[in-house]
């Protein structure tokens, strides 16, 4: 029942925005194109700049591919991947960086497992009801501050809170004095770094839905709200997808706000006497972006080789974020709804 | 469907109550970030107030200040606070103001091939590239940089003499505000491109057709009509971008040197070669101090700085796109 009613909602024919005449991204060249023959040759020489530049482009993600990929093949061993960090007097002993690998993807479930329905429902506030007109200002121009804020400040900011004896359940504290660094404040912090993200897809995704949906579901006699959560929503998946991914990306390749907040260690450093899951999540920990960083020459760990394997396992989350984003955008466009 | 009326007409969703509850939230993250604004400053206060604007001036190494600032913690009950951030600041606006150079014209030119000149198969090859080069982690264009571009520039770009001639003020190892800037360049440019690229295919095609109807060729209709009428949108990716170039911290923290140390245009080209350490990565690099008060408030009043600072580009940026607002698409 459930998935017929989404069918029902996806398989409406699509309709063009009426209002639009010309879609972003539907810009296209028509006829012949102009030769650079009849040219003057400052402005060939500008075009040649162009040509120069985007191969460069091209060139420097080729370079950074190709040479994280030799390094990798060259020092990343399978073992490293469930072996933890170790202490070690040179890089054979040191272990992998199993830790690291578990800790970005417990920061990037809960970053995002708060960012994603906070995002969707400012996104919904802003499009769909939006009043008092000045608090849809205050809120737009909010969400455009924090996606401007420093990490780093996030960073500061959350050792504040989290350091507050209000929160101490939330991380290790010790005769009152709460140490403020744990999973949870670093995947609170995070969710803020991929809450812009997610507001500015979903809220683009529910734009492009036509007025005529929502009008044609308010003359069945659905609710403002039903409507939002049985119609708009599953429409603008492939937004909220985009924008979660997004969202994603950033979170497992932030540096500043893991170094702060997530404790200076390579290891999991679980609190005692908490249950299972709260036990570690209340603890410090490290991420793969942590672990580069300490790994690298400047890191207080020197460990180049480890540091090259750990960034071309990061690197290929990365590569597969951006790939998800290009399948859901592929099919998006063939589902046919009304985002373009 | 008819199994979900009682749940979604019943006063539990009902809509006056979800807008209350969206409404609620979204109250909600304003009032963290006016938190977040008001926690910052307080806990800058005490930095500010002891070094007034002499804060931002020049005088004494930054590094023995440091030092004392965290020795005073330790040992006496007498907090000392004296900071002089000028070869921080400067450091900042040199790498932040090279990249963002750089980037904005290199951007200007990839964003406009992309959406005028390049080939079909070109700009297909070209988006997902910069795409892609926009959502690499900076800690790894760090490590890349730290073991590739640093070494690179240390053995090969610096020559024996000039590391001679600065020898007795600093070593020119690489760590290099030459390798601060192009990497900062390379992770601000796809940014600028993909904001700059959204707003050039934006301009109204009339404007661009009565151009070329007039016998002017792409290229200068290009420039003259629509980069000009997609200035609102360069504002706004620069913006962005400069703001993502100031907070840059980590990346900075392993590539540009991390010596508190001002270079000098005046002393010749030779200044692109010296280390140096901005704010960002300051906090990066002393975050183990952060439980000594004094220490704490020298933190804060730095990234108090960045926080004025990119507010400050973004209400530019807001100012400069309403006198522009004529091009906007209605």
């Amino acid at each position: 029942m459930e998935s017929s009613t989404q069918n029902q909602t996806l398989t409406v024919p699509p309709v063009p925005p009426p209002d639009q005449s010309d879609p972003p991204g539907a810009h296209q060249r028509k006829g012949a194109v102009e030769g650079s023959a009849t040219w003057s040759l400052t402005d060939r020489i500008g075009l040649a700049i162009c040509w120069a530049l985007g191969l460069l482009f091209c060139a420097i993600a080729v370079a950074i591919v190709v040479y994280l990929l030799v390094q990798g093949i060259k020092f990343l061993r399978p073992e490293m991947l469930w072996t933890p960090a170790a202490a070690g007097f040179d890089e054979t002993e040191t272990g992998g960086f199993s830790d690291a690998l578990f800790g970005t993807m417990i920061v990037a479930a809960m970053g995002i497992a708060i960012a994603l329905p906070t995002g969707i429902a400012i996104a919904v506030w802003l499009v769909e009801y939006g009043r008092p007109t000045a608090l849809a200002r205050v809120t737009e121009s909010t969400i455009e501050a924090i996606a401007g804020i420093p990490s780093i400040v996030l960073a500061l900011f959350g050792t504040v809170i989290f350091s507050s004896t209000a929160l101490g359940f939330l991380s290790r504290s010790s005769e009152g004095v709460v140490f403020g660094r744990s999973f949870f404040a670093a995947a609170a912090m995070l969710s803020l770094v991929a809450l812009p993200l997610i507001v500015a897809s979903v809220r683009e995704g529910l734009n492009s839905i036509p007025r005529h949906v929502r009008e044609a579901s308010y003359a069945v006699g659905k609710t403002k709200a039903a409507t939002t959560r049985r119609i708009l929503l599953p429409t603008c998946r492939p937004q909220v997808a985009t924008g979660a991914m997004l969202g994603l990306g950033r979170i497992i390749g932030d540096t500043a706000i893991i170094v702060v907040l997530l404790g200076a260690t390579q290891n999991f450093a679980p609190v005692e006497g908490a249950a299972f899951p709260f036990n570690y999540l209340r603890g410090a920990g490290t991420t793969l972006t942590n672990f580069v960083y300490e790994a690298s020459p400047t890191g207080n760990l020197n460990q180049p080789q480890k540091a090259y394997a750990a960034a071309f396992v990061l690197l290929l989350m990365v590569l597969a974020l951006n790939a998800a984003v290009d399948v859901v955008h592929r099919r998006a466009r063939k589902v046919g709804t009304w985002s373009h | 469907m008819n199994e979900d009326l009682p749940q979604e007409y019943g006063p539990k969703w009902s809509d006056q109550r979800v807008e209350r509850m969206l409404g609620a939230l979204v109250c909600g993250v304003v009032a963290l970030l006016l938190a977040l604004i008001v926690t910052v400053f307080v806990h800058a206060w005490p930095s500010f107030a002891h070094n007034g604007l002499a804060w931002f001036s020049a005088g004494g190494d930054v590094e023995e200040q440091l030092n004392a600032i965290s020795l005073s913690a330790q040992t006496s009950g007498e907090y000392v606070y004296t900071f002089h951030a000028w070869p921080l600041i400067w450091s900042t606006l040199l790498i932040t103001g090279g990249a963002v150079l750089i980037a904005l014209v290199s951007a200007l030119f990839v964003a406009v091939f992309i959406v005028e000149f390049a080939p079909e198969w070109m700009s297909n090859i070209l988006q997902p590239v910069i795409r892609f080069l926009a959502s690499v982690p900076s800690v790894i264009y760090g490590l890349l940089g730290v073991l590739v571009l640093v070494p690179f520039i240390g053995n090969h770009l610096v020559t024996e003499e000039q590391k001679a001639s600065v020898a007795g003020v600093i070593s020119l190892t690489g760590y290099s505000l030459l390798a601060a800037i192009l990497v900062l360049t390379v992770m601000i440019a796809p940014i600028m491109v993909s904001i700059f690229s959204d707003g050039l295919r934006a301009v109204k095609p009339g404007w661009i057709e009565g151009s070329l109807g007039l016998g002017i060729n792409r290229w200068r209709t290009t420039w003259k009509i629509g980069v000009r009428s997609a200035r609102p949108a360069i504002v706004a990716g620069t913006v962005l971008a400069v703001a993502r170039a100031i907070g840059e911290a980590v990346m900075l923290a392993m590539i540009s040197g991390s010596v508190a140390f001002a270079p000098n245009p005046a002393d010749g080209l030779i200044f692109i070669y010296e280390p140096s350490r901005p704010l960002g990565p300051t906090i990066v690099k002393n975050i183990d101090q952060l439980s000594s008060p004094p220490f704490n408030a020298t933190l804060f009043s730095i990234a108090a700085v960045l926080l004025f600072s990119a507010a400050m580009f973004s209400l530019a940026g807001w100012l400069a796109r309403r006198s522009m607002r004529k091009y906007l698409m209605p």
